[in-house]
């Protein structure tokens, strides 16, 4: 700390350092912010190279954004607070996309909610909102009644343009319009009604006879406003969004948010609540990893291998309904502990699974990774490199193909993940095909995980008692989790009340679409297929 | 009569009441012999064929999936066929949340599927909101946009449940008058001045008085 502290003075005079949450905090005004980014990715003891995400704010007299790094080959995190310049009509904040690709997608994202512009951004257009949407609607003081935005009857007004705020040498900010297609630009259109974008995506094709120029992902057909949703919401109450965002780790993302509540509140959870939540999580992970074997492979055209697949999903989905009363939006995890204690079967249905699995893996291997057209599809398909990974954010099993252990199990272990024995899959390949085995392969490491667990659940108490109606200090926390996708991120905010005062949430999901462009120039557009599929994102995560 | 649908026995379903009312009133001026025999037939034949939009928003796309694999197995009654292009498809379950920017697109989608059409709002999401219904964004049930046949609530429902929707829906095929009834067609002039496109001005083609108009506009 004391270093950091050194070293950030001597960088930058203008920042402070302070500690939120056992991380630094660096303050730093805007007009040196920029100059900061740079150095803190590029110095060699600090080497921030993963923006985990952008976190806009709106306290009422500033606004402005919080920017979360971390450090690949340091394993250390930092936080930035830039407050923005100009009044609330304008408040300006300067770009960092030309240090991280991820940055642009994130800005935008900023941008939708709060009405920060982010000069010498290229593309400064909103990303879940229609263009005619009126208002910012994080704002503190923004207005949702329905008649200042009803719901559209006619087709959205679509337009080929963008606008950008340009910073010219002698420092003055002019407003620009850019093309984000040109007038000879072929354009198709896929999505968002499209069997194959798994979910409502859209992408606006730029094709040069079959091959992609641009890719143009259109967000936002799923955007339910989640983070304002959870603004009027208790503690307890915020959880169930969560089950909605990434349906498939829903237990995952539940586990996240509650430890983050916990930490806040100071609650500690009995050994038993958390050898449950480890061993839900991974049920979900085997789950969640066989329905996008399923669904991708009948993107590919191989049909079957969904029921395959799915036979497997089913019988998880009986243990899981056994114990949380359903088969999908659990609401397991709460405050404290779980809603309720396992299941009396549950470790015979464990073991079953568990003696199954192994068969099913490898008739998964059989019937479709060494099968040659499986493999002239996806082999060296969509290659990702270990260093675009970083700067594109993609994490998880997509990044882990790339080679980048960004598994938050092993990097930043949380629960009792540290006592357990398992492997980090990484590969390096990095094209779809490595995807692919590395889901595969994670679902051999979340059995051993379960292995391990099943026999050794503790006796005690599943939920200790909290009070009913939760308040939190006054402070900011940040948590990560793995998700199935990969790194799920969450902000919290508390102003003292029952109520969150912010919530953000960083799913995996949104880097691995706004990767999609960058893969797949160049690619045939059939190849565009495989590539989205691979990603494995899931919409409503990315659009919340 | 007692109207069931898939061999399930009468007493199984919920709502006799509504689909016995539905019957009076479709009797309630008599039935030609010929015809009635025909519609009959017509109607075993579409009730027993009823073809999905592949459509799907969230979570309830999800279960979906689930009733289209092995273990529930949508294929026993006749469902499985489930088309990517609207215009092939006989209704649409909508599975999901719909937001603003995805209304417009939902509206066309119905408008491009073929008569007779029906639509399943599934899940609580589709029937009012659901969980998102205080949302900024969010369409308060999807029959503010398109009419709706079937209501299914849940969070998401469970396939067995989609079974059972699915079969009411059957049900009211069956006791429908296709001709002269659900079989009709719509004018292209009707439906085109229904359906305004921005830009586009579709009455000039039609209405005489509107061509004057336009002409003298330009």
């Amino acid at each position: 700390m004391a270093t950091l502290q050194e070293k950030i003075a001597k960088i930058c005079p203008a920042a402070t350092v302070a500690e939120v949450d056992g991380a630094p905090m660096i303050t730093v005004d805007e007009a040196h912010w920029h100059d900061l980014a740079k150095a803190l990715r590029d110095d060699e003891d600090l080497s921030m190279d993963y923006l985990v995400t952008i976190v806009g704010y709106d306290h009422v007299d500033t606004m402005g954004c919080v920017y979360y790094l971390m450090s690949t080959r340091h394993n250390t995190n930092l936080g930035v607070t830039v407050a923005a310049t100009g009044d609330r009509t304008q408040p300006m904040l300067h770009s960092v996309t030309d240090l991280w690709n991820i940055a642009g997608l994130y800005e935008r994202e900023v941008f939708d909610f709060f009405g920060i512009i982010f000069i010498n951004n290229p593309d400064m257009r909103r990303l879940f909102l229609s263009i005619d949407w009126k208002g910012y609607p994080l704002r503190k003081d923004y207005d949702a009644s329905p008649n200042i935005n009803p719901v559209p009857v006619d087709n959205e007004r679509q337009s080929d343009f963008t606008q950008s705020w340009v910073e010219g040498p002698d420092g003055k900010v002019e407003e620009k319009q850019l093309e984000v297609f040109g007038p000879d630009d072929f354009v198709v259109n896929i999505g968002p009604q499209h069997p194959a974008t798994h979910g409502v995506l859209r992408f606006r094709t730029a094709v040069d006879g079959e091959t992609i120029k641009k890719i143009d992902v259109y967000m936002g057909y799923i955007h339910r406003g989640i983070e304002k949703l959870c603004e009027t919401q208790g503690y307890p109450q915020t959880l169930h969004y969560l089950d909605r965002m990434d349906y498939f780790s829903a237990l995952n993302y539940h586990h996240g948010l509650c430890i983050l509540y916990e930490r806040a509140a100071g609650i500690e959870i009995s050994r038993r609540a958390q050898v449950i939540r480890v061993m839900m999580d991974e049920l979900s992970r085997i789950a969640s990893h066989c329905l996008f074997m399923g669904t991708f492979c009948m993107d590919l055209g191989a049909t079957s291998m969904l029921f395959y697949t799915l036979r497997v999903r089913e019988q998880i989905l009986d243990i899981l309904e056994r114990t949380c009363g359903a088969r999908m939006t659990f609401n397991y995890d709460c405050v404290g502990g779980v809603m309720q204690d396992l299941d009396a079967n549950f470790q015979h249905d464990v073991k079953e699974l568990l003696k199954v699995l192994p068969a099913n893996i490898k008739e998964y291997n059989k019937v479709f990774v060494g099968n040659v057209i499986a493999k002239n599809r996806m082999e060296g398909v969509g290659v990702l490199s270990r260093e675009d990974a970083i700067s594109y954010g993609v994490t998880g099993p997509n990044g882990r193909a790339s080679g980048w252990a960004c598994d938050i199990r092993k990097w930043r272990p949380y629960s009792i993940y540290p006592e357990l024995q398992f492997d980090e899959i990484t590969r390096t390949e990095g094209d779809s095909m490595a995807r692919f085995k590395v889901r595969l392969a994670e679902i051999e490491q979340s059995a051993r995980i379960l292995e391990q667990l099943v026999d050794n659940i503790p006796e005690g108490e599943y939920l200790v008692k909290v009070p009913k109606v939760l308040k939190l200090p006054v402070g900011q926390w940040f948590q990560l989790v793995e998700g199935c996708r990969g790194v799920f991120g969450m902000h919290l905010e508390s102003d003292g009340g029952t109520k969150p005062a912010r919530l953000k949430f960083a799913t995996p999901s949104l880097p691995a679409a706004g990767v999609v462009d960058h893969l797949t120039r160049g690619e045939k557009i059939a190849d565009l297929i495989t590539i989205g599929g691979s990603m494995d994102y899931i919409v409503p995560d990315m659009d919340r | 009569m007692e109207v069931t649908a898939q061999g399930v026995p009468y007493e199984a379903f919920k709502d006799n009441e509504y689909i016995e009312s539905l019957v009076k009133e479709l009797q309630e001026n008599g039935t030609n012999v010929v015809v009635g025999s025909l519609d009959k037939l017509i109607n075993w034949g579409r009730s027993n064929s009823l073809w999905p939009l592949t459509f799907a928003t969230s979570c309830c796309g999800i279960e979906f999936v689930s009733l289209g694999a092995a273990r529930y197995d949508m294929a026993r009654f006749g469902w499985e066929v489930a088309r990517s292009s609207p215009r092939q498809a006989d209704f649409i379950m909508v599975a999901g949340t719909i937001v603003h920017r995805m209304a417009p697109v939902l509206r066309r989608l119905y408008d491009q599927m073929a008569e007779p059409k029906y639509v399943i709002a599934t899940g609580a999401c589709a029937v009012s909101g659901g969980p998102f219904r205080n949302s900024y964004h969010v369409v308060q049930g999807v029959d503010q946009i398109i009419p709706v046949d079937v209501y299914l609530p849940g969070c998401p429902p469970r396939p067995e449940a989609m079974i059972y929707a699915i079969m009411q829906l059957s049900r009211k095929v069956k006791v429908e008058r296709f001709f002269g009834g659900v079989n009709r067609q719509q004018k292209q002039q009707e439906f085109l001045r229904e359906h305004p496109v921005e830009g586009v001005n579709d009455k000039a083609q039609f209405n005489s008085e509107t061509v004057a108009e336009a002409e003298k506009q330009a």
